[in-house]
């Protein structure tokens, strides 16, 4: 074990937590965004598969890897307006909608994948993004060439988490966005279209999650395979309860899930890897979650007007 | 000028059968473009489908194997989101189910009946506790039911491969398997030359059961009243919580059900591929059937002859097998929109009513 | 003095299905007014108002501001015209805070909240019409009075001109409507329009400076200086009457049905009880007057067991009630109208026959070891539905269709289909029209000659004259005063619920 320990401040350990960390990231800041304003995305776990899938055929056919990332942010984008039309525009079930959209999604993603690549004996692979040191920061020894010598999509998502904390509580967008969700009447009253806000929230938390499943398989695996996001959506979701609808807390919420994730996979690795089937390792990510979310849920409090259609109406 | 949702007052009986065929029929219709996509005749790709589901007495019969484990997870789903549980872990619960009553069936010098019962018996146990985790998690912690059932889902599989590439792994194919279970145990087939078998007769026989429970019991009409109206309900003397629980247990237990039918009927044993999103499918069931026990065999049919059919289909044309799922995805979302159908009704509005100033 | 009136509204009609909410009402308002609003539940106070803000549109007739004549089609163009309301239900996000409330919906094209500018313009309210309010807290952790306070402060913030109130003494302990009061005059010497609206006589004669009365959606007249007015006056304008309340036989009284002996209570979010004793008896009703707010809500659910005592004991026809139980109060002989029927008390996406045996599930012949009979269901609901005039399609119909006072007679078909030895019923008569109320009150009298006994709570107090036998007044979490109602007087009553005992309320 002491081995083991030693292993966890390893450069390798760490720049591992923190790729692993990226996608969750992405897509639990998108998921909250999306709560923020009062609607519930259990699409996410398609269309992050669906932006793995649409990111890594633009990519492979154009040779672009960016232009995958587009594709898949537009693609994530496309699916949550699905999402938004039912819920916001119709006040339809959110928790059905979404289940609706993962399954449309996921079926979509493998549907087209087939179509395009058939059933290859060699799953089709691009060359991965590659890393880029951030000059002077990844000096520093250990953090430096963990933390600062990554993909620009690491990045990316690192900065993510104080932009969107800085709209959220500084911008006239942030706030009503807030409001929304937590009193749209509230927001209604004060001249903010509750509909508007709702929609770009919905949206623009897709495209984060298409982006969250490109960089799955752009950066992660530079290949498209059908266990790709592999309920990573549906820890995004907890991590989101977990972080109580904060981005700081959620972005922990993230390292924490990837801290364990990288754990498990060096417990695959190690000797104790031999004894015990590697599948017994998978399930400790997934446990810890719910441990950590029922840690949190007695206190929690949700936007309040989360799953709750608006609908202005006269008497 | 413009569109305005207004309630309605009452919904007739035709209506939501029309609309759920409905909802059906435009997720055809929608997926054809898929088809066309592929390069392939929408109609005769159709046809195809169709075909190999209900052309003839095998086909049909493959069908309705099929739809066995759909029938029974479409039940589970119906019972739990009545009661406004989202048990989105009919599959985690089919596969405990699976694990649990598959040991049980390998339980050596048992008669046949009894091994059938005592796996049926086991396999809803374990079914039921794992579905009691997420229901008990949010009654006691406040734990959003959707996803701990979700993660649930991933952690009883991985724990089910663990165990049948571990400890639990079959010695004598060295696949991971779970050994076989008693040929006493397997479940008689109740035709020659088909796999029709006795699992069929408990998934026909549940959906009575579950619609006299819903209809005829006061459980069931706790079960609905909590789902409509907790406070009131509580109000009305009547005890939440443990309503919730009672309805996620009978839940798990129809989706762990599902699990011993493709064990006992099916594979005699837990491998990997036991369900194939069996419970993911159930809650499109569920919905299509708007959630009564009864319309839970039709749709079950439907999804039974679209994955069957989408085999041959795929064979056929080269349309990607994938197009089961879409349609299920998309079936799904018709029907949520049906949905509005049934509660309003679109008027026609001459412009907004306002104060006209002179 | 010709400067035109802030608001100037003419021959307002706005018709909901087949009533008519407000019948061609003129209504002005000039600088300085502080106009009273007074009506009786269901005159067509709060509709004018929704009318004015945008909520609702109008079938008919025209607005002016400022002379010019305006088509208010949301709330936003009711702000732009410098109109400002603040509702019964605050329209506040509890998890943001002060200063982020007042920001949100600001026009303008900045990138970023200007939270210094805000800051400025919160220190200038203060100045000018002494509402203060620390800007960062969360408006959660705010009280009733003053998340109201933030309200008014909303609205002048965004720059209103006329404001209306919306009965905003209904959630106001006596200092903090005291404190209202003083903002409101403030704010008329500074040229601002205020409509109040209320059905508190003596506030009205207290802050308004001229008054209108509404009756069944018509303007039934006008008082130009409330302050010299008296209460009968105006409240036979109010109610176009005299009260004559429904006939009484004398009914012997029994032995006590329900009995609360030093009872107290703290629930989670609202009021509490504070050592509260009363006693009803077979054969009387027992009415409870008080502004909402001050514990009737907790003395319901205590007495229906939803809701756990401190300390105290509860009897329910002489037993007492141990454990806090729906169920164990029903067994005891306990019915109950709640307060809100479509939350607690009736399930409208079931049907109407299941609705009549919810609380009664488990009874024969509705049910027996567990298997529900359908037909003793729907020969028991069609025979109630018979005997209570109830107007639907039948007793499978879903009850979420149905009007509200047919709601109400559901709730009350079931709740007295077992003759309940004790009655508490929570503003029975809220929003109903009165051939319902009438059909309410009447089955509340019977129930008293057969020598039931019936704890009615109502904020109603013309209701609560007409029907009860005694009165006790709520204010705090406790029974400040009680009286038979031969006593009783509108004034007096009055005075109680304003908390005068403690010396604070005004007359």
């Amino acid at each position: 074990m002491s081995g083991l320990l030693e292993q966890l401040f390893q450069v390798g350990f760490l720049a591992a937590l923190i790729r692993i960390a990226t996608p969750l990231m992405l897509a639990t800041l998108g998921e909250m965004l999306s709560e923020r304003a009062g609607v519930l995305n259990l699409g996410i776990e398609g269309i992050m598969l669906i932006g793995a899938m649409a990111g890594f055929c633009v990519a492979y056919f154009s040779g672009s890897l960016w232009l995958g990332v587009g594709a898949a942010v537009l693609a994530g984008m496309v699916l949550a307006a699905l999402h938004a039309l039912l819920t916001v525009s119709f006040g339809l079930s959110q928790h059905v909608s979404g289940i609706g959209v993962t399954l449309l999604s996921t079926g979509l993603a493998f549907f087209i994948y087939r179509l395009v690549f058939g059933q290859p004996s060699q799953p089709p692979s691009v060359p991965p993004f590659q890393t880029v040191p951030i000059p002077g920061l990844s000096a520093i020894p250990v953090i430096g060439t963990a933390v600062f010598n990554q993909y620009i999509l690491v990045y990316v998502a690192m900065l993510l988490v104080p932009v969107m904390a800085f709209i959220l509580t500084h911008t006239p967008w942030g706030l009503s966005v807030r409001m929304v969700g937590e009193n749209p009447h509230a927001a209604e009253s004060a001249g903010v279209s509750v509909a508007v806000k709702r929609w770009q929230a919905v949206v623009i938390g897709g495209g984060l999650m298409g982006a969250a499943g490109a960089f799955l398989s752009l950066a992660q695996f530079n290949a498209f395979t059908f266990g790709v996001i592999n309920g990573r959506g549906w820890v995004a979701i907890a991590l989101v309860v977990f972080g109580q609808w904060r981005p700081w807390r959620c972005a922990g919420g993230a390292l924490m899930f990837a801290f364990i994730d990288a754990l498990q996979l060096r417990l695959q690795a190690s000797n104790l890897g031999q004894h015990v089937p590697y599948e017994t390792f998978l399930i400790l990510p997934f446990l810890l979650t719910i441990v950590a979310m029922a840690s949190v849920s007695r206190n929690a409090i949700a936007p309040a007007a989360l799953l709750k259609p608006f609908r202005k109406e006269e008497r | 000028m413009g569109f305005r949702l207004e309630p309605r007052i009452s919904t007739p009986a035709w209506l939501n059968v029309a609309l759920s065929l409905a909802a059906v029929l435009a997720a055809l219709v929608l997926c054809a473009g898929l088809i066309a996509l592929a390069g392939a005749n929408v109609i005769g790709a159709y046809a195809i489908m169709f075909e190999s589901a209900f052309g003839d007495v095998y086909a049909l019969t493959e069908t309705l194997v099929k739809a066995t484990p759909l029938v029974l997870t479409g039940l589970a789903v119906a019972v739990a989101f009545r009661a406004k549980f989202w048990n989105i872990g009919a599959e985690g619960q089919l596969l405990a189910g699976a694990v649990v009553g598959c040991w049980v069936g390998g339980f050596p010098h048992v008669p046949g009946p009894i091994a059938i019962a005592l796996m049926l018996i086991a396999g809803a146990a374990g079914g039921a506790l794992a579905a009691l985790v997420p229901a008990l998690l949010r009654v006691r912690l406040k734990v959003d039911d959707v996803v701990s059932s979700l993660l649930i889902n991933s952690i009883v599989y991985y724990a089910m491969m663990a165990l049948i590439e571990g400890p639990w792994k079959d010695r004598m194919s060295g696949y991971p398997n779970s050994p076989p279970i008693q040929d006493a145990a397997n479940f008689p087939i109740l035709m020659e030359g088909t796999r029709l078998h006795l699992g069929v007769v408990f998934a026909a026989l549940a959906v009575p059961l579950v619609w006299l429970l819903m209809r005829r019991t006061t459980l069931g009409f706790a079960i609905n009243a909590v789902g409509e109206n907790a406070e009131a309900s509580a109000y009305g003397g009547i005890r939440v919580d443990r309503v919730l629980l009672t309805a996620a247990a009978i839940s798990g237990g129809l989706a762990g059900l599902a699990g011993i039918c493709e064990v006992g009927g099916i594979h005699f044993q837990v491998m990997g591929e036991i369900s194939t999103g069996y419970g993911y499918t159930g809650i499109v069931i569920a919905m299509l059937a708007r959630l009564n026990p009864l319309g839970v065999i039709p749709a079950a049919v439907f999804f039974a002859a679209v994955m069957t059919g989408a085999e041959a289909m795929s064979r056929a044309t080269g349309v990607p097998v994938f197009l089961a799922q879409v349609i299920q995805g998309t079936a799904l979302i018709t029907m949520l929109v049906a949905l509005l159908f049934t509660a309003y009704r679109i008027r026609r509005t001459g412009g907004p009513a306002g104060v006209r100033a002179t | 003095m010709t400067a035109p009136p802030l608001l100037d509204m003419r021959g307002i009609t706005k018709v909901f299905g087949e009533a008519k909410a407000n019948d061609g009402i003129d209504l002005v308002v000039r600088p300085g007014d502080v106009l009273g609003l007074l009506g009786e539940n269901g005159a067509g106070k709060t509709t004018l108002m929704n009318v004015l803000f945008g909520t609702y549109h109008a079938d008919a007739g025209e607005i002016f501001i400022a002379g010019k004549p305006v088509r208010i089609r949301n709330s936003a163009d009711a702000l732009s015209h410098g109109i400002g309301m603040v509702h019964q239900h605050f329209h506040l996000a509890p998890r943001l805070s002060v200063l982020e409330n007042l920001l949100i919906g600001q026009k303008g094209r900045r990138l970023v909240l200007d939270r210094g500018r805000a800051l400025e313009r919160l220190d200038d309210i203060r100045r000018d019409f002494g509402l203060w309010l620390e800007p960062h807290r969360m408006v959660s952790s705010l009280s009733v009075g003053e998340q109201q306070r933030l309200e008014i402060v909303k609205a002048l913030y965004r720059g209103a001109r006329l404001l209306i109130l919306d009965e905003p003494t209904a959630v106001l302990t006596p200092a903090e409507a005291e404190g209202l009061f003083a903002a409101m005059r403030a704010m008329s010497e500074q040229g601002f329009g205020i409509v109040f609206i209320s059905h508190k006589l003596a506030e009205v004669r207290a802050v308004a400076t001229r008054c209108v009365v509404l009756r069944h959606g018509q303007v039934a007249g006008s008082i130009e200086r409330p302050g010299e007015a008296t209460n009968a006056e105006i409240a036979r304008m109010m109610c176009g009457r005299d009260i004559t309340p429904p006939e009484r036989r004398a009914v012997a009284l029994h032995g006590p049905v329900l009995e609360l002996s030093r009872v107290s209570t703290r629930p989670r979010g609202g009021a509490g009880l504070d050592d509260v004793s009363l006693t009803v008896r077979g054969g009387e009703i027992l009415g409870i007057a008080g502004v909402s707010g001050n514990g009737q809500r907790a003395l319901a659910d205590l007495v229906s067991g939803m809701l756990a005592a401190t300390g105290g004991e509860i009897r329910l026809a002489g037993e007492p009630l141990r454990r806090a139980a729906p169920a164990e109060a029903q067994r005891l002989g306990l019915g109950r109208i709640p307060e809100d029927r479509m939350k607690t008390g009736l399930v409208t996406g079931m049907s109407v026959a299941d609705n009549m045996i919810l609380s009664r599930l488990a009874d024969a012949p509705f049910s027996r070891r567990g298997w529900i009979s359908p037909k003793a269901i729907r020969a028991f609901a069609s025979e109630r539905i018979e005997a209570f005039d109830i107007r639907c399609p039948g007793p499978e119909a879903r009850a979420g269709m149905l009007s509200g006072g047919n709601l109400q007679k559901i709730l009350l078909a079931r709740e007295l289909a077992h003759d309940p030895i004790a009655l508490v019923a929570a503003q029975p008569t809220r929003g109903l029209d009165i051939g319902a109320t009438q059909f309410v009150h009447d089955r509340f009298l019977e129930m008293r000659d057969r020598g039931r006994g019936i704890l009615l709570i109502s904020e109603d107090l013309e209701e609560l004259m007409a029907l009860s036998d005694r009165i006790a007044v709520m204010y705090g979490g406790r029974i400040v005063g009680e009286m038979p109602t031969t006593e009783a007087t509108i004034e007096r009553v009055g005075l109680l619920m304003a908390g005068a005992e403690t010396g604070r309320g005004r007359a």
